[in-house]
């Protein structure tokens, strides 16, 4: 559902005539997106409301690997595929997880529910392997816990 | 106030939070009140203690009693057992790896006893959510000082007599640095703290941050003081929700306090600090990437000189550390560069935070002198390798670095040993990989996160970490050619030399440093197709071993690809060509009878 764009405005009013406040506003417009990305319309509105070229916003939002430009599931499963991770089988997860959600990385599930990235370091690396689940850090994982984890997501997004 | 016989400190660092530590704490206080020890006892929520791998962890002072991988159920039992009884629960105790001998207490383990915590020094003590835990251990005092007593050469001076280096990777002279911001001219100048962490195996400045942020807003006053500016920043990487919540909430409780905003201490010096969170961006952790990213933009390095000290944020003389340079300095304030100058070695001034991942026993943060060997970070602090494998190497330095093996064990970790032996210090992450690691793999692994990292700013490092890729790619896939060492070497002195950033400039070191340590598996690889590690799955191969088949036929049945042939009694084959490599007939047979090459 796209928002009524004076709302998403609204949004990010408080972010303009900061210094560097751009950043902050496409944090702020994607996090309150119910599809976790920026559409056309949001960087149309960040480079009207900063004065800048929509191509310099489109330029920056594609720079940077948190910002998506298409519509994601609700929840974003980041799966760390560094090297401290992969000696100690991050490779097994990802696999684990592509096969449970019938999706490959970087794709959603057709429920909407999930979208499944393959991430840098999470910073983590004492509990490796690990995923995130939205800001939420699950270490020390084995693919035989994977299904019960997203079983907690899909009962939440049932209730 | 309330007085407590005992005090247990459960820790939430993030990966223990990640174990499930806040459940666990949940129960543990839930059991205490219905015991009717909530008045007795105090639980108190720490960061990172840094025993990762063992999480969720608690500690029950005054015993000092460490238990490891406490449940919900673990926990009450402590209540009940330990905290009522006095009795201590031995199935919790930590083991020592090596002897297999329990440890009653905290200080009898190797993991803490051969640690030297400055930076750390509150990290996993203190509750980083309540400012009078931080002020209670001497917390604030050394702002105190600097602006009450000392004038900003002053402060400059000790931190350069104190001979800090830089600990996000470069190790340059911390003094040298805040000189040269203290002398640019500017009506306006800035302090940065450089908390991007990007480099994989690196988790120390997550944990100072979440553990002890006080430390960070002390010392970036300090710094605003000893340099002239009266606005900082902390650029924080998106991954770290935690750290930023936390960090927030002490700037909050600093501002209250009066540590921080105008007129900090009643004296004339006003300083304030705002966070930047990143929005994953590996190469934003260069110092020059990183402000054009807290401006708001594409965080693309630029050519350095100018260096930031004279034209950094918006224009302006910026002074930029990184998390563990600005953790060492109040101590340094507090205690004297003399006293600081003792630790370490010659030319390394102090103690080293790493950060040990892999293959290893007690993976988690430790902080030792400068100069400390391999041999006993790996064997004696974090308890040696696990599943009786042997050490191969561990690499130093990230993605930049390169690896040390078995022969350099009894190395000094310093940066100038490190660098002699053609690795480095980075910013302290330390990843152990045992016999089962192959080194082209790792090689590929290195340069495929530079490679995905590279802002595609200069052609080098966008275009010849591609290529370099693409050889060690075909490498695993068992399609190596021969030259293709010579070409990685010719590809890698080209980037090395006209990269633009430390990104590219080092991306090539793993690569190298892997083939000089371990060239004949790179030849395995191209000659001889063959994977000596048994990683590569291109190049492994499924055999049945005739003298040790029953011919049960339990391969055949789970084969997916029924690539098994066989009659039951009889030795079964494998059909190379139907064959997936999916290894389940591996696990299947009873009798040991299939192997991999
Ligand atoms: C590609 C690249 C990534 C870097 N990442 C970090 C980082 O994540 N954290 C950090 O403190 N320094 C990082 N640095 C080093 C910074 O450029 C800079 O030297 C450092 O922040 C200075 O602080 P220090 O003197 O206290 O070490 C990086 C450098 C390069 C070239
Ligand atoms: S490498 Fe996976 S969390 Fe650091």
């Amino acid at each position: 559902m796209i928002e009524a764009p004076n709302k998403r405005s609204a949004q990010i009013d408080v972010f303009v005539g900061q210094p560097g406040g751009m950043l902050k506003a496409l944090h702020a417009l994607q996090s309150q997106s119910e599809a976790n990305f920026l559409s056309p319309a949001d960087i149309k509105l960040v480079a009207s409301k900063f004065g800048v070229p929509v191509a310099k916003v489109w330029g920056t939002v594609t720079f940077y690997s948190l910002f998506a430009t298409t519509p994601r599931g609700r929840h974003i499963i980041r799966v760390c595929e560094n090297a401290p991770c992969h000696v100690v089988g991050a490779s097994d997860i990802l696999a684990a997880l592509e096969q449970h959600l019938k999706i490959r990385a970087g794709g959603t599930t057709t429920d909407g529910l999930f979208t499944l990235e393959a991430t840098s370091c999470l910073g983590v690396c004492g509990v490796a392997p690990a995923i995130m689940i939205d800001s939420t850090v699950y270490g020390n994982l084995t693919k035989e816990q994977l299904p019960a984890l997203l079983a907690e997501y899909r009962q939440e997004a049932q209730a | 106030m309330n007085f407590y016989r005992s005090h247990v400190l459960v820790c939430a660092g993030a990966g223990c939070v990640s174990s499930g530590c806040l459940n666990t704490m949940e129960a543990l206080v839930d059991e205490n009140a219905k015991l009717g020890l909530d008045r007795e006892i105090k639980v108190i929520e720490t960061g990172c203690i840094g025993t990762c791998d063992l999480g969720p962890v608690i500690v029950v002072y005054p015993e000092g009693v460490f238990y490891r991988n406490v449940t919900t159920d673990d926990a009450r039992e402590i209540a009940r057992e330990h905290l009522l009884k006095g009795r201590t629960i031995q199935r919790l105790l930590y083991r020592n790896p090596l002897t297999s001998q329990l440890v009653q207490t905290y200080g009898e383990m190797e993991f803490f006893n051969r640690q030297l915590r400055i930076a750390l020094r509150n990290t996993g003590v203190i509750n980083p959510e309540v400012i009078e835990e931080y002020i209670a251990r001497d917390g604030y005092e050394a702002l105190a000082r600097v602006l009450t007593t000392m004038s900003p050469e002053e402060v400059v001076a000790t931190v350069t007599a104190s001979g800090l280096r830089g600990r996000g990777g470069a190790g340059f002279p911390t003094g040298k640095k805040w000189g040269f911001t203290f002398r640019a001219m500017s009506d306006q100048k800035y302090v940065v703290c450089n908390a991007d962490e990007g480099d994989p195996g690196a988790f120390m400045d997550r944990s100072i941050l979440e553990g002890d942020p006080h430390a960070i807003i002390e010392a970036m006053t300090i710094a605003g003081f000893a340099v002239g500016a009266n606005q900082g920043y902390v650029y924080v990487r998106a991954e770290y929700p935690l750290a930023v919540k936390r960090l927030q909430l002490a700037l909050d409780q600093a501002r209250n306090y009066g540590f921080l905003g105008k007129n900090i201490f009643s004296t004339n010096f006003s300083f304030d600090i705002l966070i930047r969170v990143g929005a994953g961006a590996f190469v934003c952790g260069e110092e020059t990437a990183l402000l054009a990213s807290i401006e708001g933009k594409r965080g693309e390095p630029r050519p350095r000189p100018p260096y930031p000290a004279v034209k950094g944020l918006w224009g302006k003389p910026t002074l930029i550390n990184n998390v563990e340079t600005f953790a060492n300095i109040c101590p340094i304030i507090l205690y004297g560069a003399d006293w600081y100058g003792r630790i370490g070695t010659e030319t390394s001034k102090g103690t080293k935070v790493f950060a040990v991942a892999g293959n290893i026993n007690n993976t988690g943060l430790v902080e030792v002198p400068m100069g400390m060997t391999l041999r006993q970070v790996v064997y004696d602090v974090c308890g040696g390798i696990p599943n009786g494998k042997e050490f191969k190497a561990a690499q130093t330095g990230g993605p930049s670095g390169g690896c040390l093996t078995k022969a350099e064990l009894d190395v000094a970790m310093d940066y100038e040993t490190l660098i002699a032996a053609g690795s480095m210090m980075g910013s302290g992450g330390l990843i152990v990989m045992d016999e089962d690691a192959c080194m082209v793999d790792m090689a590929r692994f290195f340069l495929d996160f530079t490679q995905d990292e590279s802002c595609g700013k200069c052609t080098p490092c966008r275009i010849g970490t591609k290529r370099m890729l693409e050889i060690l790619d075909r490498m695993t896939k068992g399609e190596g050619r021969e030259g293709d060492m010579e070409a990685l070497y010719g590809l890698a002195e080209n980037i090395r030399e006209t990269s633009l950033c430390g990104l590219g400039q080092s991306a090539p070191n793993p690569v190298l440093s892997m083939i000089k340590h371990f060239r004949s598996e790179y030849e395995a690889h191209i000659r001889e197709k063959r994977c000596p590690a048994g990683v590569c799955q291109a190049l492994m191969s499924y055999n049945i071993l005739a003298n040790k088949c029953r011919g049960c036929g339990l391969c055949a049945r789970v084969c997916p690809t029924a690539a098994i042939f066989g009659k039951p009694k009889e030795v079964y084959r494998i059909e190379r060509k139907k064959c997936v490599k999916c290894n389940a007939c591996l696990e299947k047979c009873p009798f040991g009878a299939v192997v991999r090459a």
